[in-house]
């Protein structure tokens, strides 16, 4: 089939966007909740905007794990940041990309002439991933619960045993793939070995991501975060996740923490498991025009692909060739890039697939290498790997920084992408008016 | 015969069941006066040989249940035999349905005080309504009386004395949960349940709720005097027998007369009745339509602001902020740096768990409190408020910056208490729209907020600031623009004449138990500390400088040695755990000089702020000082207590303390305004 041309059919812009800073687990509950989190990424970006919350058509928040009273997070957060009772609101579920997913749901709104004015990003408080009763111990429980009589009782009682009472960590259970029985780290592990690379290159990379974080703080190139308050008035304001002492030395002591003890992937060189959200305006042409917005970029269009889940972290070559190729461009046309780092050796793997002849012909439908990416373009203010991935948040945090950083460096295209985990891949093309 | 029945409606239901309704004619909320007591009587005689299957109370009022008996009828009786029978009528009615044989519920919504809660007590069943509105209590003692209606005999035959008793003597109001928790109420439901649920206990008549346990012990002879005697001691930290007898005639009652029901119900009567006698009656009543006068001052409705911008998160600008959003506002809070809005934020926590009871209700109230250090609410806010320090560029500075920004028609506020409006109002475009909003510490306690307005301010935007003040629940008080508006200026003199004291020789503890013992809620040695000595001193210098009065010396060596008081942990009284750490054994030398020139200084001053006219009269006059200082209430006010005293004989002594401690003891031109005002025309 000839390659359609796949805009939006009505043009979809980005009016602005803030996030709350992002914030490493460190093994027990985080300050923030998924509500405060969205919440507080979403009051200061209301505060700009002229019109009042009550105007929005519709808020759509990407999130893979909201806690069980809280399911569809985008209505709660919607209703207590003064949107009001008539305000629909729902939360989507692509895995990595949810935040993604949330602006591309967006957008197909506002292309469709459903909407106009949306609220729409990505939340996930990873640290507050549930423990979950073990199977065994939720069948005792229903036993125990049914038992009526004494003898009964008794008779339930007898049947516990101790091993019942160990916990399912949902967070594990939600980084591994149940089709192909692999977790991320392993997928990872996949790639790394498909394209040669070596526990040196990874690591290199995910020093770099610091180092780029660590200056992108000092430089104050992360305009887009709020400072966030806990009930103790403590300040939150900037991603804690980062190591400014990061080395080579420290990473390679490292040990590998999936395919252990030969694998390549360790915690230093993979995402860390981080609370936040990111949220932005979306808006139509008519939209922009009654309200007097400003345009930070112009969503032009969004592709979505899959692959096998064994391969999740190709997902983004598999999404970008596409994007490209429906918009007849070039990797040169693009002038910035966001691929997020679920794991550095994952980034590698896609910019040498895509730069690989084989790979492209085999997989990719294309006739030759589509290019190479390149790295000073890439990622420049750090990744995934330094500033942590929360799941449903980061496919919004890469579109709107992508954005930010047209508009810093006033540049025209950027590409944001995501590998997503179950084998999917994502890119978002972004555009914006130079001067 | 008697009276028509005009405020209550009758109506029998399908069941057999009187519906008794009150609506009082031609008023919003339902009150306990004679003639509705009257016809209420007549209804029981009726109810009497009607013989209905059982009756329910409740209230035809939006606004509540009932607010309690007419207080302005207290006012107008005029000898102890006269208040007697006035007590005695009504606790015949409340007697009377008691002893009806049909079983009878009320039917709890919104507000039931004093009388209203006899009322209630006098029935066999009590529903309340699942409400934040709802709030059930026996204020009486605020007053200066206990309940007269059988309030003492019948709260304390049910419930737990420790909590009864407690519940008269702090005046609470309770929620529907806390009187359920008690016993004061027998169940709680959401309104779409609470008719059912009366009906329910009216036809199935449940078990009527009986004493628990622990309470009956704690009943007993020997035991309950010394309950009794343990809870007077308590009450003394705080109220004074010779200032306050109500709370020991309640104790008096319940102990020597608890067990024999008839005797127990004379002596309630005749301890309010003797009560009543007392000036403290009189006062109290006077504060309380001293409050209600400044309730009235603006209409609530007139300006409905949604969003508050406050400048400065300091202890006061950060409070402020909590409250406006703890009262149901948007708030943006802005400082420098995030890390000046910690404390702010901190507090706030603190205050909204303090304050509201559910998980949902604190969050709503923190959803509303934003953080703001770039000052994006500006544009949004009906009302910005100022509070920063007190410098006079740095406010025309951020005045500046933010006036092109505001929305139109929004009032620009500030919190200042030192420098003149006039001169900040001098940089603006539109001064009109300046206006002082002086609130008090801690923000969360003081009730009171003073207005100042200039002869710049527009009529609108006074009234508008009198609104928002009473939409956050404060008593607004419109004062001029004058150095130390009222409050500030008329305590600074008892304070600084504190410090003179001190340092001519006198103890800490003498002073500060001369003011406490003339019914101050706090020594000035000790609310110099607590307000910090280094904002006093710029106080006093602010004062010095418009009227001359002398600002002691040695404040400066306090400030320079940073014992700045109860914050540093050290002023004049060093501090534990918040607490001044006095000298049991300090001389206490001539508490009758002591306290004269502690108060004299006080009321001089209040006298020159009259002829002034700082306020438009005598009683916003004591209001604002009581409100805003907590001066003795039971005195009625400055103003009051002069006239009650005789303003001759302390014009009098203040001319003789003028010539032995100093000119500023000579009484000011105000006195002659003081000595026109007639008892009556307050």
């Amino acid at each position: 089939m000839a390659v359609k041309n796949k805009k939006y059919a009505r043009p979809v812009y980005l009016v602005d966007g803030s996030r709350t800073p992002f914030l490493k687990a460190r093994g027990k509950p985080g300050p923030f909740k998924h509500a405060e989190l969205g919440i507080f990424a979403s009051r200061p970006l209301l505060q700009r905007m002229p019109f009042s919350p009550e105007e929005f058509d519709e808020v759509i928040m990407g999130s893979t794990m909201p806690s069980p009273d809280e399911a569809n997070i985008a209505r709660v957060v919607a209703l207590r940041l003064g949107c009001g009772d008539k305000v629909p609101a729902y939360t989507v579920h692509r895995n990595c990309a949810s935040g993604m997913q949330a602006l591309d749901s967006a957008a197909m709104s506002i292309a469709s002439g459903r909407s106009d004015l949306i609220l729409a990003g990505g939340i996930e408080a990873m640290s507050h991933a549930p423990l979950l009763l073990h199977p065994k111990m939720v069948r005792w429980l229903a036993g125990w619960w049914g038992a009526k009589t004494f003898s009964a009782k008794l008779k339930s009682l007898r049947a516990f045993s101790p091993a019942y009472l160990t916990p399912v960590i949902a967070l594990i259970k939600g980084l591994s793939d149940p089709v192909v029985g692999m977790n991320m780290g392993q997928t990872a592990e996949q790639v790394a070995y498909r394209f040669g690379l070596t526990r040196t290159q990874i690591d290199d990379f995910a020093m770099n991501s610091h180092f780029k974080l660590y200056h992108a703080q000092q430089n104050n190139d992360l305009s887009e975060i709020e400072p966030i308050f806990d009930a103790m008035g403590n300040v939150f304001a900037t991603d804690d996740g980062v190591r400014s002492d990061s080395t080579m030395a420290k990473l390679a002591k490292l040990r590998p923490a999936f395919d252990k003890p030969y694998g390549l992937i360790t915690a230093g060189n993979s995402a860390q498991i981080t609370d936040g959200a990111a949220v932005l305006v979306v808006a139509s042409e008519d939209a922009i025009k009654q309200y007097n917005l400003p345009i930070l970029a112009k969503l032009v269009t969004t592709e979505w692909a899959a692959l096998s889940p064994s391969e999740m972290g190709l997902g983004p070559a598999h999404a970008i060739v596409p994007l490209l190729k429906s918009q007849r461009l070039k990797i040169a046309d693009i002038d910035y890039w966001e691929i997020n780092e679920a794991f550095a050796a994952q980034v590698l793997a896609v910019h040498a697939a895509l730069n690989d002849d084989s790979y492209c012909k085999t997989h990719l439908g294309l006739k030759s290498a589509l290019g190479e990416i390149p790295m000073d373009k890439l990622n420049i203010h750090g990744g995934g790997v330094s500033l942590g991935h929360p799941v449903g948040a980061s496919g919004a945090r890469i579109v709107l920084h992508i954005a930010k950083i047209l508009e810093f460096k006033n540049a025209r295209r950027g590409v944001a992408s995501l590998c997503i985990g179950g084998g999917q891949g994502g890119a978002m093309l972004i555009e914006r008016e130079t001067s | 015969m008697g009276e028509e029945i005009v405020d209550w409606q009758v109506e029998t239901d399908q069941h057999g069941v009187l519906w008794l309704t009150l609506d009082k004619k031609d008023t919003d909320t339902n009150v306990l006066s004679s003639s509705v007591l009257n016809q209420l009587e007549i209804l029981v005689k009726q109810i009497v040989e009607d013989k209905p299957k059982a009756v329910i109370f409740q209230s035809g009022k939006k606004s509540g249940f009932i607010a309690g008996a007419d207080v302005k009828e207290f006012l107008e009786v005029t000898s102890q035999q006269e208040a007697l029978i006035m007590i005695k009528r009504g606790q015949a009615v409340f007697s009377q349905i008691e002893s009806l044989p049909c079983p009878t519920v009320a039917l709890i919504e919104g507000f039931c005080m004093g009388g209203g809660t006899e009322l209630i007590l006098s029935c066999d069943y009590r529903v309340a309504l699942d409400d934040t509105a709802t709030k059930i209590g026996l204020p009486e003692i605020k007053l200066g009386i206990h309940p007269a209606f059988g309030g003492v005999v019948r709260s304390t035959a049910i419930i737990n004395p420790l909590k009864s008793l407690e519940l008269m003597l702090s005046g609470r109001a309770l929620g529907s949960h806390q009187a359920k928790s008690i016993g004061l109420v027998d169940l709680v439901q959401p309104r779409r349940q609470i008719k059912r649920a009366a009906l329910a206990m009216a036809l199935n008549e449940p078990p009527k709720r009986k004493m628990p346990l622990i309470g009956k012990v704690f009943s007993l002879p020997g035991i309950r005097h010394l309950l009794a005697r343990y809870m007077k001691i308590k009450v003394a930290k705080k109220a004074t027998k010779q200032h306050y007898p109500a709370p020991y005639a309640l104790l008096d009652v319940w102990c020597n007369y608890y067990g024999n029901n008839k005797r127990m119900m004379e002596e309630e009567a005749n301890s309010v009745a003797r009560l009543v006698q007392g000036n403290t009656v009189r006062n109290l009543i006077r504060v309380f339509f001293l409050q209600t006068e400044l309730k009235s001052l603006g209409d609530k409705k007139s300006f409905t602001p949604k969003h508050v911008h406050v400048i400065g998160a300091g202890i006061m600008g950060g409070d402020i902020a909590a409250w406006c959003a703890l009262s149901g506002f948007y708030v943006t809070l802005q400082d420098k740096e995030p890390k000046y809005l910690s404390n702010a934020i901190k507090q706030a926590h603190k205050l909204f768990a303090k304050k509201l009871k559910t998980t949902h209700q604190r969050n709503a109230a923190l959803d509303r409190f934003i953080p703001d250090c770039n000052g994006y609410g500006v544009a949004k806010a009906d009302i910005v408020i100022e509070a920063i320090y007190e410098d006079i560029a740095a406010k025309q500075a951020i005045y500046a910056d933010i006036e092109p920004r505001m929305k139109e028609g929004a009032i620009l506020a500030t919190n200042t208490s030192s420098i003149p409006l006039e001169t900040l109002a001098e940089t603006l475009q539109d001064p009109k729209r300046l206006i002082g909003i002086h609130f008090f510490n801690p923000v969360a306690m003081m009730p009171l907020v003073e207005i100042v307005k200039t002869k710049l301010s527009s009529k609108k935007t006074i009234q508008q600031a009198i609104a928002f003040t009473l939409n956050i629940g404060k008593l607004p008080l419109l004062v001029k623009s004058s150095p130390g508006f009222l409050v500030n200026r008329i305590l600074m003199p008892y304070l600084v004449e504190a410090i003179t004291l001190y340092e001519e020789g006198v103890s800490l503890e003498a002073i500060d138990k001369a003011a406490l013992d003339f019914g101050m809620p706090m020594g000035p040695i000790e609310l110099a500390d607590t307000v910090g000595i280094d904002i006093c001193y710029s106080v006093a210098k602010n004062l010095a400088d418009a009227f001359g009065n002398k600002v002691p010396a040695g404040l400066e060596r306090y400030i320079n040695e940073n014992n700045l008081g109860k914050k540093t942990g050290r002023g004049f009284y060093q501090y534990k755990k918040g607490s001044p750490i006095k000298n049991q054994d300090a001389d206490l030398g001539d508490q009758k000089m002591i306290q004269n020139r502690l108060v004299f200084r006080l009321l001089n001053e209040a006298a020159a702020c009259l002829d002034e006219k700082i306020v438009d009269n005598q009683n916003l006059l004591d209001a604002g000082i009581i409100f805003g200082t907590g001066f003795a209430p039971f005195r009625g006010g400055p103003i009051n207590y002069s006239i009650q005293t005789s303003t001759d004989d302390i014009t009098q002594m203040m001319a003789q303390y003028g010539k032995q401690y100093g000119d500023r003891f000579n009484p000011v031109p105000g006195w002659d305004i003081i000595k026109k005002i007639s008892p009556e025309a307050r």
